[in-house]
């Protein structure tokens, strides 16, 4: 149905006031009220572009675009195929993480920022706490075992990471077995998650104080055997892309960033590592107990996305190797501090149904200790109080520093969480990667970066 | 809520320079109505970290010296380019007084002794209570040469809410200042291009402040209501 004229009722012919002229919709005066039309004006008056001056053309790439790596907004101005600006747009994925933290406990913290960049979600989390151990000066409390646990289950989400970062990169620039098979691989990986923490993303596991509960039966037998299959499957994958001239064609001196530039632009990670610098917070600024695991830092010297995805693809090989040191070095024992306040009361179990509450658990206070359901009661829904101070902490996620400073003003609640993601600080080197090349090789210099937009925009 | 007038029986031993954030009394959150609890009386101040006296300890003494001496080359004392130096919980913080903020971070940057290559970026902290200087902007800067971080603080008043840009010494800080800008209102002087970066270019306020409501309405779940998380009973 197509209509010439619009009517409005005399109530909004009144609000615009009669004679006000809309410049988009010219109207006139009648019985029934003002009508206003709407069919819009001569094209040429409006795109006449003044003399002299050269087509621009900006391209808005997104932010609903498959290889934008989800609600990316690339601004691109071109001049045929040719990049002369980019800009990127952000904030679509924006949920305001950080304030919503100011108004829960400190443990429920936990359960927001592993929603910030969600294919590392066990990296925020670890982040998280060990900012807030660190406030309660209780680092050195935490029981190894939940150090260990920690390691080992971040060094296998670096791993899913890296597969979706080959996965969605491949796909992005072609090469679709690339995706599949990654996808395949990371599946494993969360099929792990699942056994341990209940949860295939978003897993809340790591907790201020250890981790919200110990491994499950078998899931030490089920890690090696995944790591085996993995370390064979890995490298079928990623045979199909390295020493593939297509993808070499597509990445070798694609996205230049050289270490000048990454300084510049504070980037860190794989593409810092591919400038050739070994900067790693694993091996400089060991935490979790990194000291004790022989691995090596992965550089690359070519600054390109074909470097990167060599550090991708030669990291998850050190990152398995972690986890087989972490699974030897696993030693029964506690995977909480000792001290009840701050260790998280409710004791969980993952049932049939995935997480909940442990039986056991329940009928202790509910009907053996009327202290232990007091105590219980104070402890979830006020939660342990915090110094007042501040402290930051930097760890290695799979794209680079990621960085919390949380300020306590002495209360059960954060007073203020800020989350130094490295996708937010990495995107800021589209308009230095992209510049000047094709259109199609800016789609590569996204995928390098690697951006996760939960954790951009937070 | 807050009662700054209260009296403050306890101050923690070993804090100088007390830095009052707040001072809360009672313990439930209950006002207006009897005491039972007998915990209505309670005053609890709550103070941040106070300013340290040199020796720091370790490395900290190190950077604190050199930059002394890179900042007298400039014929700016020290004294008058930092307000304090906090050493709390294994970190040092330079308090910097906003003038002189480019110039410090210069010295961070260029000085071979110190040579903080990267910056973490910035973020905003605001403290209504702190009079006079709401608004904290938090640096974080990492040399990688000499394996160190340190952090460098900078405050303005909510009346006058401009801290200088560092965008020209580093660049990284160009998003980190958009989105300081864009949460806490504070105004970067000298910024390429200050806009917001998350919320929309239209948006009303500033969403990390203090004074910005959370928002979110009460939920009814089986005829009871669940009030929003910012009007639920806190015990902060």
């Amino acid at each position: 149905m197509s209509t010439d004229h619009v009517t409005y009722g005399s109530a909004g012919t009144e609000s615009t006031g009669p004679g006000a002229e809309d410049p988009f919709a010219p109207g006139y005066d009648t019985t029934e009220g003002r009508i206003f039309n709407v069919s819009g004006g001569d094209w040429d008056t409006i795109s006449a572009a003044p003399e002299g001056e050269k087509e621009r053309i900006v391209v808005n790439m997104g932010p609903q675009h498959p290889s934008t790596h989800g609600v990316l907004r690339l601004i691109l101005e071109l001049d045929g195929e040719t990049v002369t600006e980019a800009r990127c747009g952000i904030g679509y994925l924006h949920t305001g993480i950080e304030k919503n933290m100011e108004f829960r406990s400190w443990v429920q913290g936990v359960t927001f920022v592993t929603r910030m960049d969600y294919l590392a979600p066990l990296f925020n989390e670890t982040a998280y706490c060990l900012a807030v151990e660190k406030l309660l000066g209780i680092t050195d409390d935490i029981p190894e075992r939940a150090s260990t646990i920690r390691v080992m289950m971040m060094e296998l989400n670096r791993v899913s990471s890296h597969l979706v970062a080959l996965a969605t990169g491949g796909m992005e620039l072609g090469a679709l077995s690339a995706m599949i098979y990654g996808f395949r691989d990371r599946e494993l990986i969360l099929d792990i998650f699942e056994m341990v923490t209940g949860l295939r993303m978003n897993n809340a596991y790591i907790r201020p104080g250890g981790v919200a509960q110990d491994l499950p039966d078998g899931a030490e037998e089920k890690i090696r055997d995944t790591v085996k299959l993995l370390r064979k499957r890995l490298k079928d994958t990623t045979n199909l892309l390295v020493d593939n001239s297509i993808w070499m064609g597509r990445t070798v001196g694609i996205g230049y960033l050289d270490l000048t530039g990454c300084m510049a632009l504070g980037i860190t990670g794989p593409v810092l590592r591919s400038t050739g610098l070994p900067h790693d917070l694993r091996k400089s600024q060991p935490y979790c107990g990194y000291e004790n695991y022989d691995f090596e830092v992965v550089t690359e010297t070519t600054c390109d996305v074909y470097g990167r995805f060599l550090i991708r693809v030669n990291e998850m090989e050190q990152s398995l190797r972690i986890v087989e040191q972490a699974l030897d070095r696993l030693k029964p024992g506690p995977v909480m501090v000792a001290d009840k306040k701050i260790a998280w009361p409710s004791k969980l179990s993952v049932g049939s149904d995935g997480q909940g509450n442990s039986a056991e658990h329940i009928k202790e206070i509910m009907s053996e200790s009327m202290e232990a359901l007091i105590h219980h009661f104070k402890l979830v829904t006020e939660g342990f109080k915090v110094e007042p101070g501040q402290a930051y902490v930097a760890i290695e996620s799979p794209r680079g520093e990621l960085g919390c400073h949380v300020v306590s003003s002495g209360g059960t609640r954060p007073y203020r969480v800020h989350f130094r993601d490295p996708s937010f600080t990495n995107l800021q080197a589209v308009a230095a990667m992209g510049e000047g090349g094709q259109v199609a090789d800016i789609i590569g210099a996204v995928a390098s970066i690697d951006p996760v937009m939960g954790g951009v925009d937070r | 809520m807050t009662d700054m007038t209260a009296p403050l029986p306890v101050i923690p031993p070993g804090v100088t320079n007390l830095e009052l954030l707040d001072a809360r009394d009672g313990a439930f959150g209950v006002k207006g109505s009897g005491d039972t609890s007998g915990f209505g009386g309670l005053v609890d101040p709550r103070v941040m970290p106070g300013a340290s006296q040199a020796p720091f300890g370790g490395w900290f003494d190190e950077v604190a010296e050199e930059i002394e001496l890179s900042l007298a080359e400039q014929g700016l004392p020290f004294a008058s380019a930092t307000e304090k130096v906090v050493v709390d919980r294994g970190e040092i913080t330079f308090f910097v007084r906003r003038e002189h903020l480019v110039a410090f971070v210069r010295v961070l940057r260029d000085e071979p002794g110190l040579r903080f290559e990267m910056c973490s970026g910035v973020s905003g902290v605001h403290y209504p209570s702190d009079a006079g200087r709401e608004l904290h902007a938090v640096y974080h800067f990492l040399s990688i040469t000499h394996n160190r971080r340190i952090r460098v603080e900078v405050t303005a008043a909510d009346a006058d809410p401009h801290i200088p840009s560092i965008v020209a010494v580093y660049p990284t800080c160009d998003w980190h200042e958009r989105e300081t800008w864009d949460f806490f209102g504070i105004v970067f002087d000298g910024h390429p291009a200050l806009t917001r970066i998350a919320m929309p270019d239209d948006w009303p306020g500033h969403p990390q402040r203090k004074d910005y409501p959370l928002g979110g309405i009460p939920v009814e779940y089986k005829g009871a209501t669940i009030p929003p998380p910012d009007q639920r009973r806190s015990y902060n």
